[in-house]
């Protein structure tokens, strides 16, 4: 009778990943209590904000139809402006989800477990934001069907050389992927929620979301396989994707656009933005829902590592791109630096150096990394930064072209304010919802990496405590 | 018709055993007393139960492999017959066949298949979704996904037997032994 020896054997003189030694009940109680218990006042007047930025959102994207993309303050050259900067900050938000569902669970870094799901939330909801911005840019949206490679009634296809095209497919590629990743990851908790309800219609309603779901091995045998294999699919999204989204400005001739540094800098800074996201809606889930045992500050500590390594990353990247554009000889490429760093939008650009190459340093300090106020007014800023980051980079490299008769001084609308705020609203009013209605911890995942989940526990106790010899 | 009939009012023995460590032996014994209609509920995978049960591993990575490279053909496919076949047009002075410029099409739809058979593939052969099942009439079996680990063995096992199988179970040491349908 021969059972494998499990790799999990337990290694005492590590912390404990979840703190406070809970139960598998405890756990259970914790997080599906959040979704049962009353609705916090709180989360209503949170949410009758964000809604109404995310109306505002719908209003303002009424009259985007209705007027075209004149409302914007675009003007030639400048034919990208908050509408192309707006869904480079979005999907670079996303990438930080999935990097802590996938490649740190192909990386056996257990301590994933606790935050991946309201990452990979936060990965979603961040991709419909960004996908918002390239459907309605294109000025006639009627036409979008265009990018799809559907017989159409000109009888022409895509052009597959075009980097916007690779960026559809790119995009919707990583949409689908997470969503996937996301619900089947959930369905064993849905089906907790299920057991645990009460009320009929929440017995329905889980139930037909948690497809019968019974936790039975032989269920348990091919999902595990398809969780990881969904992990392994999501890996090279993570630099697949924004790599993608840069080629949309690193294949064109424009000086400040073409570059080869732009994949690996685009990712390192998407993956920046995106865990000082997961830090900002951390905290406050935290505190909000008392889960601090949950995300422990292992947690938050490891997390900030990770935006000091990648803030040093894109760092290294603003460096290089100056130095490039000295070293090229270009004098239109030196100009366009030049221009970045000390021409009219000097402000946005020293904001952008501000908060993403002085602020990450803060970390080096160990007592500043687990300072919670710190991180949390530090993610804000790191944000910031980085929405400011692609604005620079797209108005200005666009606003002085080669021709200066036609320079001039991108000025934003109201239109461009109120559909960047309306779209934070609608990225919160999901944020919220799910919050709400969905378990925002993996229970399954946090179970499995209790110490008594191991089916040698009991014997490795007794080992240690001598009641068994030999 | 019967037959399907039969299939579905399945009678099905359900115990509970305190830990997964005590469940894991359980499944250990079943295997060896040669049931192979059974399945283990867990509130999380168990490490180690697909040898305990005597199951192979899951096929599913095959499946989803095979379907990944057949979608990273047709979609390289799909780009040369599009612009090199069957409308030509002139870009940049570009080859119409410019391969190069097909990979990261190619990338994303062969990922995104891999994605969805993956996901149909798991619901597929682990029969989901199934919204009527023996287990779910007990009220005590809901705590499967709390803290609670149980064995069910179904009426179609070739060794099942309501008096023997529930002695047997209570012998490897099950509680809270209820026979559903």
């Amino acid at each position: 009778m021969k059972i494998v020896e499990s790799p999990g054997t337990h290694n005492t003189t590590v912390a404990p990943l979840i703190a406070g030694n809970p139960t598998y009940h405890d756990v259970t109680q914790k997080i599906s209590g959040v979704i049962e218990a009353r609705t916090p006042k709180l989360w209503y007047v949170a949410i009758s904000i964000s809604g109404a930025f995310a109306l505002m959102f719908l209003v303002m994207l009424t009259i985007l139809f209705l007027k075209g993309v004149g409302i914007w303050g675009l003007q030639i050259p400048v034919g990208w402006g908050f509408d192309i900067t707006n869904f480079v900050f979005w999907v670079g938000i996303g990438h930080a989800g999935t990097l802590i569902s996938a490649i740190l669970f192909l990386l056996r870094q257990r301590w994933r477990t606790s935050i991946n799901r309201f990452a990979e939330a936060m990965t979603i909801f961040a991709i419909i934001c960004a996908g918002i911005w390239p459907a309605i840019h294109v000025g006639r949206p009627w036409f979008l069907y265009y990018v799809f490679p559907v017989p159409n009634q000109m009888s022409v296809w895509p052009n597959f050389r075009s980097p916007l095209l690779w960026d559809f497919f790119a995009v919707g590629t990583y949409f689908t992927c997470s969503l996937l990743f996301w619900y089947l990851g959930m369905v064993p908790d849905l089906a907790t929620i299920r057991n645990r309800a009460k009320s009929k219609i929440k017995k329905i309603v889980y139930g037909i979301f948690s497809l019968g779901w019974r936790g039975g091995n032989r269920q348990w045998r091919h999902y595990e396989v398809a969780y990881l294999l969904l992990a392994g699919i999501s890996t090279p999204l993570v630099l697949s994707v924004h790599s993608v989204v840069s080629t949309d400005f690193s294949v064109s001739v424009l000086p400040g656009w073409h570059s080869t540094i732009f994949p690996p800098y685009f990712v390192a800074g998407a993956i920046f933005s995106g865990f000082a996201m997961v830090l900002t809606l951390a905290l406050i889930a935290r505190k909000v829902f008392g889960l601090e045992n949950y995300i422990t500050m292992t947690h938050l500590d490891r997390m900030n590592k990770i935006i000091l390594v990648t803030g040093m990353m894109v760092a290294y990247s603003y460096v290089i791109e100056f130095f490039i554009a000295w070293y090229s000889g270009n004098m239109y490429e030196r100009f366009a630096f030049w221009n970045r760093a000390f021409g009219p939008y000097a402000w946005a650009f020293w904001i952008m150096a501000f908060c993403n190459v002085v602020v990450p340093q803060i970390f080096w300090s160990k007592k500043l990394r687990t300072s919670i106020p710190v991180m949390f007014v530090a993610s804000l800023l790191i944000n910031v930064g980085m929405w400011f980051e692609r604005y620079v980079i797209i108005v200005t490299s666009l606003s002085r072209d080669f021709l200066p008769s036609s320079w001039q001084y991108f000025k934003p609308t109201i239109y461009d304010l109120g559909m960047l705020a309306g779209s934070f609203g609608l990225f919160l009013t999901m944020f919220l919802l799910f919050i709400r209605f969905l378990p925002m911890v993996a229970m399954s995942e946090v179970k499995a990496v209790l110490p008594q989940s191991d089916p040698h526990h009991s014997e490795a106790l007794e080992l240690e405590t001598g009641t068994v010899k030999g | 018709m019967r037959m399907a009939k039969d299939k579905l009012h399945n009678k099905v023995i359900l115990a509970e055993f305190e830990s997964s460590g005590a469940i894991l032996q359980a499944a250990c014994e079943l295997r060896d007393a040669g049931y192979t209609h059974f399945d283990c509920h867990s509130p999380f995978p168990i490490h180690g139960m697909n040898d305990a049960m005597g199951i192979k591993r899951s096929s599913l990575s095959v499946l989803v492999g095979s379907f990944a490279l057949l979608a990273l053909g047709g979609a390289f496919y799909m780009q040369y017959w599009m612009s090199s076949v069957d409308y030509r047009l002139v870009i940049s002075g570009k080859p119409f066949n410019s391969f190069q410029a097909y990979t990261p099409v190619v990338f994303a739809l062969t990922v995104l298949t891999a994605a969805i058979v993956s996901f149909v593939a798991v619901l597929g052969l682990s029969k989901l979704p199934r919204f009527n099942h023996p287990t779910f009439s007990s009220e005590r079996f809901a705590r499967f996904s709390d803290d609670a680990f149980f064995v069910s063995v179904e009426s179609d096992d070739a060794k099942f037997d309501e008096v023997k199988t529930r002695s047997f179970l209570v012998s490897i040491g099950a509680q809270n032994i209820e026979v559903l349908e």
